[in-house]
């Protein structure tokens, strides 16, 4: 038994010496991360200085798309996020965070906004 | 105790095989001796914090997103933010992060004092960063647009101001590490702390795309 233990400490080290290796990314790596972030940012940025599109609601939406897609690029090439790291825990950690998030920011909207709405009338009560 | 064992390992074998080691010994999770510490361990409980971290900023957003249109009569953020010094910004962030990805890529080389000038310039590029930031609030605060003044400069100035503090903070420990690294050079426990500090500089990338787009890029568009 504990020479079997001891075994499987050695092959955990070793085995994890590898993941770690990878884990770390590549030159190749952080350079794409970096110039896939560098459009991602510069294209919002040129679509709202300049309003290329010319209705707000739109270029909301997009430069929202850009953020993600951006969100999306830092994960893989600079967290080197995968859903093999840590035996699947961080992707695990991090979808039920993004749950979490995506519950406070659409909860706290969606019930402000239906308090705004059932203030209306004594806003324009009190003008 | 061996068919606890040999359970957990028929119940572990559908993963990887080293889950399934790591199930083989109970008395393996209190390292009573100190000399056997998983460094996977200590990545995946950073991740948590920086997940617990990140649900700190997601409150944070969805206050700013509740109130960040009540302007109390006062400047809305088309009358404020200077966009040219928020895209200044950004790539000072953006660049402190390339950097400090080459940091760790010489780090895996071993070379301590590439490793060393990398973090050097990581850490100038998040002092940029943090210095436009407080020469922006100075600016504002100098126009009377204080966190006083209404709901939304309240949660603006939460909002990137916790970031800032972020910010600040991560140039505290880089300065520690970078400290650490020349007196002990590229040991194990550095190698650890130094992957910490990059999850943390990348996380807070992470965040400040969330911030200009959302704050200042759509405060813009309003």
């Amino acid at each position: 038994m504990s020479a079997a233990t001891k075994a499987g400490h050695d092959d955990h080290g070793h085995a994890h010496g590898h993941a770690d290796a990878g884990s770390h990314g590549s030159f190749k790596d952080y350079m794409t991360g970096f110039v896939l972030s560098v459009i991602l940012t510069a294209i919002p940025f040129i679509l709202v200085m300049s309003n290329v599109i010319g209705n707000n609601q739109i270029t909301g939406i997009v430069i929202m798309g850009f953020a993600v897609a951006q969100i999306v690029v830092h994960m893989i090439y600079f967290l080197h996020m995968n859903t093999k790291s840590e035996g699947g825990w961080t992707i695990l950690a991090l979808i039920f965070t993004l749950t979490l998030v995506i519950i406070t920011l659409a909860g706290s909207l969606w019930v402000m906004y239906h308090l705004n709405t059932n203030m209306m009338p004594m806003h324009m009560h009190t003008r | 105790m061996a068919t606890q064992a040999s359970a957990a390992m028929n119940f572990e074998s559908g993963r990887s095989p080293s889950v399934a080691i790591k199930a083989v010994d109970p008395t393996d999770f209190y390292d009573a001796k100190g000399e056997h510490h998983p460094e996977g361990s200590t990545m995946l409980g950073f991740w948590l914090y920086l997940m617990s971290d990140c649900l700190i900023f997601a409150a944070l957003f969805a206050t700013y997103a509740v109130v960040g249109r009540n302007y109390a009569a006062g400047p809305s953020p088309k009358d404020l933010f200077d966009l040219p010094l928020v895209a200044l910004n950004t790539s000072m962030l953006l660049f402190s992060s390339i950097t400090y990805g080459f940091a760790m890529l010489e780090m895996e080389k071993g070379d301590l004092s590439r490793v060393q000038i990398w973090l050097a310039v990581t850490g100038l590029f998040g002092l940029a960063f943090v210095g436009l930031e407080l020469y922006e609030f100075h600016h504002l605060i100098h126009e009377g647009a204080t966190p006083q003044r209404s709901a939304f400069l309240s949660a603006f100035f939460t909002l990137v101001g916790t970031h800032g503090l972020h910010v600040s903070l991560g140039i505290v420990w880089l300065v520690t590490l970078m400290a650490q690294v020349h007196k002990r050079g590229l040991v194990p426990e550095n190698k650890r702390r130094l992957l910490c500090l990059s999850m943390f500089w990348h996380f807070l990338d992470v965040i400040w795309i969330g911030v200009f787009t959302f704050v200042y890029l759509m405060g813009v568009l309003q």
